[in-house]
């Protein structure tokens, strides 16, 4: 047991504990909550890894915008607790047993293909964030420009959609 | 060291949990979250194959997945105070209007 792996355990344990929350709380204010406690965990993966640039905009976009923009639209709409029809438990009882399958039929399929892959944390790359900025805006420096465009065309789809026209 | 198996089967299990969540939740912004969890999930993929691989592609393809995501949270929460405010209801259930 290596330190790497009781982190590897306790942050692995941290995110599927939030996940299993964000499915058994009814109220979305709190499934919001477990949301950001997986996403902190997953930050901390990103670290061990070695992912540091991964690990910082995880915290600043995911945990801190996107979450705070989802609280806020929670706050804003005062979402109650959720209300199950039978229809509902109907879906719990086909999609349960189902997505467990799914879960199960992926981890087989990696489990069997990448037996013999290589170890992740390793030191040798000491300093990747000057490397991805030079990817970014050298290899795929079309993509990123792409992006700004659908962050532009994003902002303009929620202007048009927030805006409340009185017939 | 942790073998990169360990983290694409938390990555599996995450998407898998996501996936039900999906499947189970009513709530139209609890659904919402569900699918940014099965992002996160992807992400986790992504970084995991990129470290072992010892390429930093997966990386780069991280930070647009996180970009569309924002897009995606944006406009989707645009369309949910929409419904919310038609429907005066946050369950999917009551969203049929397109249903026979």
């Amino acid at each position: 047991m290596t330190p790497q792996l009781i982190l590897f355990i306790v942050l692995a344990a941290l995110s599927v504990v939030g996940a299993l929350s964000l499915i058994l709380q009814k109220h979305p204010i709190h499934s919001a909550l477990s949301l950001i406690v997986v996403m902190v965990a997953l930050a901390g993966l990103y670290l061990l890894m070695g992912a540091e640039f991964v690990a910082a905009v995880q915290i600043i976009v995911y945990g801190g915008a996107i979450m705070v923009l989802f609280v806020f639209v929670i706050m804003l709409l005062n979402a109650g607790a959720e209300e199950y029809t039978n229809f509902s438990k109907l879906a719990g009882f086909a999609g349960v047993p189902l997505g467990i399958a799914l879960t199960g039929f992926i981890a087989a399929a990696i489990a069997r293909s990448a037996g013999t892959a290589q170890v992740s944390g390793s030191a040798a790359v000491l300093a990747p964030t000057r490397t991805i900025s030079e990817m970014i805006f050298k290899d795929f420096v079309y993509p990123f420009e792409l992006t700004s465009f659908l962050i532009l065309v994003a902002i303009m789809g929620a202007i048009v959609l927030a805006a409340h026209k009185e017939e | 060291m942790v073998p990169v198996n360990y983290y694409v089967i938390l990555s599996a299990v995450l998407f898998g949990l996501g996936v039900i969540a999906f499947v189970v939740k009513r709530n139209i912004i609890s659904i919402f979250m569900s699918i940014e969890l099965m992002l996160n999930a992807v992400n986790l993929a992504f970084v995991a194959f990129s470290q072992g691989m010892g390429k930093l592609d997966g990386q780069v393809f991280v930070l647009f997945v996180i970009v569309v995501a924002a897009a995606e949270a944006a406009v989707g929460l645009g369309i949910i105070i929409l419904i919310a405010r038609n429907r005066q209801s946050l369950n999917v259930e009551r969203v049929d209007l397109l249903k026979l």
